[in-house]
């Protein structure tokens, strides 16, 4: 299992979504792909893209400047 | 046991291309959605930048209609691809900056080679929510064979919405979809849609046929012109097109233009960029953050920060003290009497 970091600074969305997808495409089921972000619509987004696709978020931490968002690869 | 047919559709977000899904679904097609990021997309976010659009949900529309429709999505950067299609659409311009045509072409011509790309994945045709006189310059009767032809999706290519209307495909013809639950809309009246809509229980919908698209907005093709005119070139990054969604655009001189921030929210974006422009803000007031397009010279610092100043509270001071810091941050600082709503010349607007 690995964890991966992407760098999704100033990216507005839907970048940091297409950014997310196309790492996880290369990534094994399990693995862990942390998304730094700046964007808030990723809140939103980020869930709703690794919901529909059989993923997870499995950590969310905001702070005054970034958002770094968990994704874990499913199956 | 008979095959389960597979669609790839292209999902826009609004409503048509939710329904056309919703259709082929009820006849048992296993459907995935395609949505093609060409930097001129229309987001709930580009609108949040602005204060008084923060209570609008920041959802990006194509990503919840896949929700609602419980469909995989798979989003696709063509930002790059695009560029060749806005400057050189072989079926021309629409009223404005928009080659919708030459665009529904890419975006189908796209979709044709992401199918193929994913041939394992066993997919047999191709989706869109296209309607006959929807749109007037690429949904009409003559441009559907057009776009089906030229994207290399010929009869692969199915627009349940309308399908009754047009030639039959080859997933009618081959009995992967029944015709005869497939729809015969045409023309601008949204009735229809709206009717199919409430049938399937769909309430909560993003709205205008082309509406996601900011080419299609005169103001903002005005302002892409204006960029490609001053730079003597079409080119463009995704910068650029990002930047003419936000601000009031003025540009004084031939040699710069001046992005100035409407509200806090613009004001915090445009300070996102201040590492790659020469940026503009008042010291004694509070006021916009204004961002520096072009070559802004020693001896237009002082007309520059005169115009920003009218946009923040000193605009009746007789004198604002101004930040002008260029992208390595070397800072000067001028004092102006800010210009007046008249001196601010009406043709400077861009």
């Amino acid at each position: 299992m690995s964890h991966q970091q992407l760098d999704a600074r100033r990216l507005l969305c839907p970048m940091p979504v297409i950014k997310t997808q196309n790492q996880v495409v290369q990534m094994q089921p399990g693995d862990e792909l942390e998304v730094i972000c700046t964007d808030p619509g990723a809140l939103n987004d980020i869930p709703a893209w690794a919901r529909i696709n059989g993923h997870s978020v499995i950590q969310t931490v905001q702070s005054e400047d970034e958002i770094r968002i968990t994704v874990r690869v499913g199956a | 046991m008979t095959k389960q047919h597979k669609a790839v559709a292209l999902i826009s977000g609004g409503l048509d291309s939710m329904l056309a899904v919703r259709v082929l679904q009820e006849q048992g097609i296993e459907v995935e959605g395609i949505n093609f990021y060409t930097g001129f997309c229309v987001e709930g976010h580009t609108h949040a930048i602005r204060n008084h659009d923060k209570d609008k949900q920041k959802r990006n529309n194509a990503l919840w209609v896949a929700e609602q429709l419980g469909i995989k999505l798979h989003i696709v950067d063509v930002i790059e691809e695009y560029k060749d299609v806005l400057l050189n659409p072989k079926h021309g311009y629409g009223a404005n900056m928009n080659p919708c045509l030459d665009c529904k072409i890419f975006m189908v011509g796209k979709a044709v080679e992401w199918v193929k790309n994913h041939h394992k994945d066993g997919f047999d045709f191709i989706v869109t929510g296209e309607v006959i006189g929807q749109r007037p310059m690429s949904q009409r009767k003559h441009t559907m064979p057009i776009i089906s032809e030229e994207s290399g999706a010929d009869d692969l290519l199915l627009r349940p919405l309308c399908a009754k209307n047009l030639p039959e495909t080859k997933p009618e013809r081959e009995g992967w979809v029944d015709r005869e639950q497939l729809y015969d809309f045409h023309g601008r009246n949204r009735k229809p849609q709206i009717a199919l809509a409430k049938q399937f229980g769909l309430h909560d919908f993003a709205s205008p046929a082309g509406g996601c698209c900011f080419l299609t907005d005169k103001s903002y093709s005005d302002k892409l012109v204006d960029l490609w005119q001053a730079r003597n070139s079409r080119e463009y990054e995704l910068d650029d097109i990002m930047l003419l969604k936000v601000g009031r655009h003025i540009r004084p001189t031939e040699e710069f233009k001046l992005i100035i921030a409407r509200d806090a929210g613009e004001s915090k974006f445009l300070e996102g960029y201040r590492k790659q422009y020469t940026s503009i803000h008042a010291l004694s007031h509070s006021g916009p953050m204004a961002l520096v397009d072009g070559e802004l010279k020693q001896d237009q610092y002082p007309l520059a920060a005169a115009i920003v100043a009218r946009f923040g509270q000193g605009r009746s001071a007789d004198e604002v003290e101004i930040d002008i810091a260029t992208p390595d941050q070397q800072r000067q600082q001028v004092k102006t009497a800010p210009l007046s709503a008249e001196e601010v010349l009406q043709e400077w607007y861009v």
